[in-house]
């Protein structure tokens, strides 16, 4: 499903991915554990599209589709989220109108009619109720004034209602205590299906408790240095990251 | 940064072709020479055909201005208006005074249809209009066409042409003339008062809610025209009106001047919602053209429990100084001002309020909400002052301005003047820039450059919109969109 090669990127004259390879199957969920500054957001916002990023070489593939000739509202219409490590708050804009902006616009992208309001209404109840979500929070504006535990299961309410192929976490762990990230694991978990892709990108082995990898790859030094099944996550939880640091200075 | 900056490029490439009223209507027009004298005054009195007291009270008000300057106090710049290089009259041809919808030129008519204002009543009455709003239009100096006067008339609604009031409701338009914003009030409000054309007059009498939404339809047309109207709403004790007025103006090269009055004047237990969707021509992406538009506009809460808003919309116009203010005269009296200031391009707004605390327990409300893109200077300038009498008084303001781009400015001048201890006032200021975190998120999510910068902008409008009847919201929203986006809608 995802398919990234040889991907080189820099900001300024700072390189930070140096041909990262990375193949995620359709149905999997793939880890991405390394030390900080490692380049492991940088990653999660080229996929994303955000400016900012000179991508030198390499490309990234989703279901063959290269996303870096598209603009970040159409890959997110062709099935690319990233769930934010640090959601932004958007002033006067309410949950439940942002969701519909959303849906609505990657269903135009996608040349497909918009939702219809009972539909819509009913799809948020479903979802919201499984994340524990209450309408006064649906009519807040969008993360304003919400706790970090609101805030991510906001982003895993989104997740449920744009139906991605390639879902990317980054760091969602951080900041949430032990009951927000039960209550956002099984969020996640409930939205494993054959035909999606998880990317889980995170620092500590906490995570991976409640969400079950198929596959874990160390990244260290702007490359993918290991791969390996769940257990890989345990030894790095014992070994720490030394390893992969030296390998590189080395 | 780039998707920011695609913002500010999409926004700096905003031209007059993104203004879709910017079209001219070929009319034949009757003009009275250019430049302004005695005569002038005299001849524009004259073609109204008004009585002896009037034409007065005009030339009082042009010997006046000859002895007055132009306010420099604003935060605009622009160059010296020759006042002798414009026609102070000019109208349809056609149309000597209103008439019946049937008997307007289908030219006119046609020009109204092209700007969505609907003036056939048998059309609104099918349901092609889905609501109801009586409309008064003014095209350059003359009022072309008044609808659903009959059925206001079954309520004692008057609404009509001021040129119209002055001989059927002579006493009204003699009692409350210039009662708001006197003659000497300011540079172009007494000018105004010397070669004023036309306007809209609305009287609710005592007890009345007005049926229907009321609103003025202006148009400049004419090159080199000043446009000076005039409106004069009354509502007597226990009454209650909404009023919506909305301007275009075709696209010139040359600047036009505008500077109109408006009084408003609320009896005992009286409201009056006033609402403005100003869209002016605003001028090209090098800032050639557009209208200057220097208006005065006043509410006097005469009444004790009065209520008068003042909801408005700016988005055009390549200067605007305009503050509707309220006098809070009578005890218990309310004042409100709930503002969007939208400045692209070369545009330059200096625009705000004055509350006038008199009576005792009066309370004022400021909601601004500036918006600045492009090159544009947004100001808000505003006074919130309180009389000795002025007891148990209480202001909130809250002015907030968000900021596009990098080459744009916005500023906020509040001035407070307290003359007694019992009272509240409280302000609050912020100025925020769009940045590209919250531009990338809601692109993230699936929406377009435009979209999420559109999304974010009504995110920060909200409050203000709210106060807007709804149709109008949604125009206004839309209004906003293309503004900042110089997508045509």
């Amino acid at each position: 499903m995802l398919e990234i090669n040889d991907l080189h990127v820099s900001v300024g004259d700072r390189q930070i991915l140096k041909g990262l390879n990375l193949k995620v199957a359709a149905g999997e969920v793939a880890a991405i554990m390394g030390p900080n500054g490692t380049g492991k957001s940088t990653l999660s916002y080229v996929i994303a599209g955000r400016e900012g990023y000179s991508i030198t070489r390499g490309e990234i593939l989703l279901n063959g589709v290269n996303l870096l000739n598209l603009p970040p509202h159409l890959r997110a219409a062709n099935g690319v989220f990233l769930a934010f490590q640090y959601p932004v708050e958007i002033p006067g804009v309410a949950c439940m109108q942002f969701l519909k902006a959303a849906m609505n616009a990657q269903r135009r992208s996608r040349g497909e009619d918009e939702i219809n309001t009972p539909e819509f209404m009913k799809q948020v109840r479903e979802e919201s109720e499984k994340l524990k979500i209450n309408n006064e929070m649906l009519r807040r504006p969008l993360n304003s004034g919400f706790s970090g535990g609101e805030k991510k299961r906001m982003e895993i309410l989104q997740m449920a209602l744009l139906q991605p192929k390639l879902s990317i976490l980054d760091e969602t762990d951080s900041g949430l205590d032990i009951d927000a990230l039960k209550t956002v694991s099984e969020g996640v978990n409930s939205l494993r299906r054959p035909d999606r892709a998880f990317l889980i990108i995170t620092h500590y082995q906490r995570l991976l408790d409640y969400i079950k990898p198929d596959t874990v790859h160390v990244m260290a030094q702007g490359r993918i240095q290991k791969s390996g099944g769940a257990e890989l996550a345990l030894e790095l939880e014992k070994h720490g990251y030394q390893d992969y640091i030296s390998n590189e200075a080395a | 940064m780039a998707a920011l900056q695609e913002t500010v490029t999409q926004v700096a490439s905003l031209d007059a072709s993104a203004y879709k009223y910017g079209f001219t209507t070929d009319i034949e027009s009757e003009k009275a020479p250019k430049g302004l004298s005695e005569d002038i005054v005299r001849f524009i009195s004259a073609k109204k055909n008004e009585p002896q007291w009037l034409t007065q009270w005009r030339l009082a008000a042009y010997q006046r201005w000859l002895t007055m300057a132009e306010p420099k106090w604003a935060r605009v710049h622009y160059p010296k208006i020759d006042y002798q290089d414009l026609y102070y009259y000019s109208a349809p041809k056609s149309t000597p005074g209103p008439k019946t919808i049937d008997e307007v030129d289908p030219e006119l008519l046609r020009t109204y249809e092209k700007l969505g204002i609907p003036l056939r009543e048998q059309e609104i009455l099918a349901g092609v209009q889905t609501r109801k709003v009586a409309v008064d239009a003014v095209f350059d100096s003359v009022s072309v066409a008044t609808t659903f006067k009959e059925e206001l008339a079954k309520a004692g609604v008057i609404f009509c042409p001021i040129s119209e009031a002055v001989h059927t409701h002579p006493e009204l338009v003699q009692k409350y003339l210039g009662s708001v914003v006197p003659v000497t009030d300011n540079y172009f409000a007494t000018l105004n008062s010397a070669v004023f054309s036309d306007g809209s007059f609305v009287y609710i009498p005592k007890g009345v809610r007005c049926p229907m939404e009321l609103s003025t339809y202006f148009r400049i047309n004419e090159q080199n025209t000043g446009q000076f109207e005039r409106t004069l709403i009354i509502a007597d004790s226990d009454s209650y009106v909404s009023y919506l007025e909305g301007c275009t103006a075709p696209k010139r090269d040359e600047n036009q001047l505008h500077a109109a009055v408006v009084e408003l004047v609320a009896l005992d237990n009286a409201q009056i919602k006033y609402s403005t969707v100003q869209n002016w021509y605003p001028g090209d992406s090098d800032g050639r053209g557009g209208i200057y538009n220097f208006v005065t506009k006043r509410g006097d809460c005469r009444g004790d429990n009065s209520h008068i808003s003042w909801t408005q919309v700016e988005t055009g116009s390549a200067i605007t100084w305009k503050y509707p203010s309220c006098i809070l005269r009578g005890n218990n009296s309310q004042g409100e001002f709930y503002s969007i200031a939208v400045s692209n391009g070369h545009q330059q707004v200096d625009s705000g309020t004055k509350m006038i605390h008199l009576g005792k327990n009066t309370k004022s409300r400021i909601v601004s909400k500036g918006i600045s893109a492009g090159k544009s200077q947004n100001t808000y300038r505003g006074l919130v002052s309180a009389h000795r009498k002025a007891v148990g008084s209480r202001n909130f303001t809250q002015c907030d301005s968000l900021l596009i781009g990098h080459s744009c400015g916005a500023h906020t001048i509040p001035y407070i003047e307290a003359k007694n201890n019992h009272l509240q006032f409280e302000h609050e200021a912020t100025t925020s820039k769009i940045s590209d975190e919250q531009l990338f998120y809601a692109m993230q999510r699936g929406l377009s450059a435009e979209d999420a910068t559109a999304l974010i902008v009504n995110g920060f409008v909200r409050e203000v919109l709210q106060q807007l009847p709804m149709e109008f919201a949604v125009e206004a929203q839309k209004l906003i969109s293309i503004s900042l986006e110089g997508s045509v809608g």
